[in-house]
């Protein structure tokens, strides 16, 4: 099944009880994009991805996650949907009670039909393929923040997804290990042709990997921005995204 | 669509069809059994459809067989994106080769040396947090404590108040089933006025605190537990640190003065409500007046008997505390520490509570108090 626009948002508002955040959000992530979300902290950046990704309801607009809708479907459809679909938290949200190997195998084990050497299989491979063979059976309060992050990234990988999420990948991450996490996010998505969507405000990561981009503005509450990161550091469409994609000018 | 399928001709391994989960594909040992890599591999595709994880599984494990051979594999006829990816898993195997020497290691031996020096500095870190508690107290009683009034207030109504209801409700139970079940044998003697002294000896000495032990070690040192879990989780306990403040003075003395407060006039409570459990139990079961049970619960239960309960509980108090706070600040940094530092808690109290329950009785049976 293919989609010219994995994600469309119409008219999006959010809020947290009276409190709205965001209004008349409207914008399409075209397929094998590497779509960022930026702006000031607090503008609604990860609120954003909540509503994204169904972990919030939308005050009013509708989202379509690879054409459906997610508020209008069942249990099970919405099950079904959300199997197409990885994300990588902030803090990683691996569970803490379980090892690499198993956090990645959840997923498989309760969506898949596949054998246990299967799935110890694709697990090992999936570690491999963030550079953390060999630490199948650690604990995630075992390993290093960045391998965390890593370990974050095998597990949204785990069930081949069509779109992937990250709320501030680099977060808490050294320079290096966010320069090689967003080196590996690049790289998987060449490969597999995944759809990125990227909560971000790390200023080199924008540059480095985002094809397209919309900017929040908490003060007019709506999109200030749209286009590559470059083309809005060219020709920005408001002070505020200049400013914020040089530092404060001093870039 | 294609089922997937593979070809081997030369040394040059062909790829066909749809590689997808969950569908019928080639399997990677069968193939190796029935191929053994030698000289040379060089990878192709033909009609290769879609691919997903089960084409990189089959592709990871012929190549490690590869590597191991010492043949490094020809891919440079793979499409540019699956070359890339296998490049990726490529480097993560040479890595964790050289990391997997310094992992885990299953020697029972090394186990049994690794239990020994964690008992050892388990039992180091209770004499240590045994220690620190008492120079707290120092601190407070030479008025240098960091402490905050206002905490220590909160959790005397957290400990105190808060837990009256439960513990008056389940001691007056106690009274009245010690009640029932002594009049059982106390029937066959014709000695009913004694129930009185059976549930003011019984509840006042022992049961009373040890019950009193139990449901503040359930309600309030595993809350105790998991609320300092939580803060070393959250590295709180860290940020106290780090601004000088003590963590004993700060969050342990107040818990641990509030509970060991507290315990003895909850006990109170639970005597007076057991008493009248069994009150109840006497009159409109053995037909006792109030008055003959009241009677006999003066002239027979002592003073002796409210003073070591009184004096168990103030010991449970803190061995209550002590477990609570102690298996907070030691928690791990993950959820699952919480989980199990909440239980040991549990654990431990009420295992303290039995031994010093105890050990207290017997003594004061050897002293004959």
């Amino acid at each position: 099944m293919s989609h010219d626009f994995p994600i469309e948002v119409n008219h999006l508002a959010m809020a947290y009880g009276s409190r709205v955040i965001m209004d008349d959000l409207c914008f399409q992530v075209e397929k094998g994009a590497v779509f960022l979300v930026i702006g000031p902290s607090g503008c609604g950046k990860s609120t954003l991805l909540r509503h994204l990704i169904g972990l919030q309801q939308p005050a009013s607009g509708t989202i379509r996650l690879l054409g459906e809708n997610y508020w209008e479907l069942d249990e099970q459809a919405r099950n079904r949907l959300m199997q197409r679909v990885g994300i990588l938290y902030q803090r990683c949200g691996l569970w803490s009670s379980m090892t690499l190997a198993e956090n990645i195998a959840l997923p498989l084990q309760l969506y898949t039909k596949l054998s246990p050497t299967e799935i110890r299989d694709i697990c090992h491979c999936k570690l491999e393929l963030v550079g953390l063979a060999g630490f199948d059976d650690f604990y995630p309060s075992e390993i290093s923040g960045g391998m965390q992050k890593r370990a974050g990234l095998a597990r949204a990988l785990a069930l081949d997804p069509e779109i992937l999420f990250f709320d501030e990948p680099s977060a808490g991450l050294d320079p290096i290990s966010a320069m090689n996490l967003d080196q590996l996010i690049r790289e998987l998505r060449d490969s597999l042709g995944t759809t990125l969507v990227i909560v971000t405000h790390d200023l080199d990561s924008i540059f480095a990997i985002g094809t397209d981009a919309i900017y929040l503005d908490p003060k007019t509450r709506s999109i200030l921005g749209r286009g590559t990161p470059k083309e809005l550091l060219e020709a920005p469409p408001a002070p505020e995204i200049r400013e914020f994609l040089t530092r404060g000018g001093g870039r | 669509m294609p089922a997937a399928e593979i070809q081997f001709h030369d040394n040059v391994l062909v790829l066909y069809g749809d590689w997808l989960r969950g569908e019928a594909h080639p399997d990677a040992e069968t193939f190796l059994r029935q191929h053994p890599l030698s000289g040379s591999l060089k990878l192709e595709v033909r009609e290769l459809g879609k691919w997903d994880s089960t084409l990189l599984v089959f592709l990871s494990k012929v190549l490690g067989a590869a590597e191991n051979a010492q043949i490094s594999p020809d891919c440079s006829a793979l499409p540019p994106g699956l070359a890339q990816i296998l490049k990726l898993g490529a480097y993560g195997r040479r890595n964790a080769a050289k990391r997997q020497d310094a992992l885990k290691n299953d020697d029972i031996f090394l186990q049994a040396g690794a239990f020994g020096m964690e008992l050892h500095s388990t039992a180091v870190e209770i004499v240590n947090f045994i220690g620190n508690i008492t120079l707290s107290l120092w601190h407070l009683v030479t008025f240098r404590t960091k402490m905050r009034w206002c905490d220590f207030l909160f959790q005397l109504i957290e400990c105190g108040p808060k837990a009256l209801g439960i513990v008056c409700l389940i001691s007056f139970l106690m009274g009245l089933i010690l009640a029932f079940v002594g009049s059982i044998p106390l029937k066959w003697f014709h000695a009913e006025p004694y129930v009185a002294s059976l549930v003011g000896i019984g509840m006042l000495r022992l049961m009373a605190p040890v019950m009193v032990g139990v449901v503040m070690a359930g309600r309030t040192s595993a809350s105790y537990a998991a609320e300092l879990g939580t803060m070393q989780v959250n590295e709180e306990l860290d940020a106290l640190q780090t601004l000088g403040i003590p963590q004993m003075d700060f969050l342990v003395l107040p818990r641990f003065l509030a509970m060991t407060i507290m315990l003895p006039l909850l006990n109170l409570f639970a005597d007076i409500t057991s008493i009248v459990g069994g009150m109840i139990v006497a009159i409109f079961d053995m037909g006792i007046t109030s008055h003959a049970y009241l009677h006999t619960l003066f002239t027979t239960t002592r003073l002796n008997d409210l003073v070591i309960g009184l004096i168990t509980c103030f010991v449970l108090g803190i061995l209550d505390a002590c477990c609570g706070c102690y298996q907070g600040i030691h928690c791990g940094r993950s959820a699952a520490a919480v989980g199990k530092i909440t239980t040991a808690t549990v654990v431990y109290s009420i295992i303290c509570i039995v031994l010093a329950t105890s050990l207290i009785t017997v003594i004061s049976v050897l002293l004959r108090v």
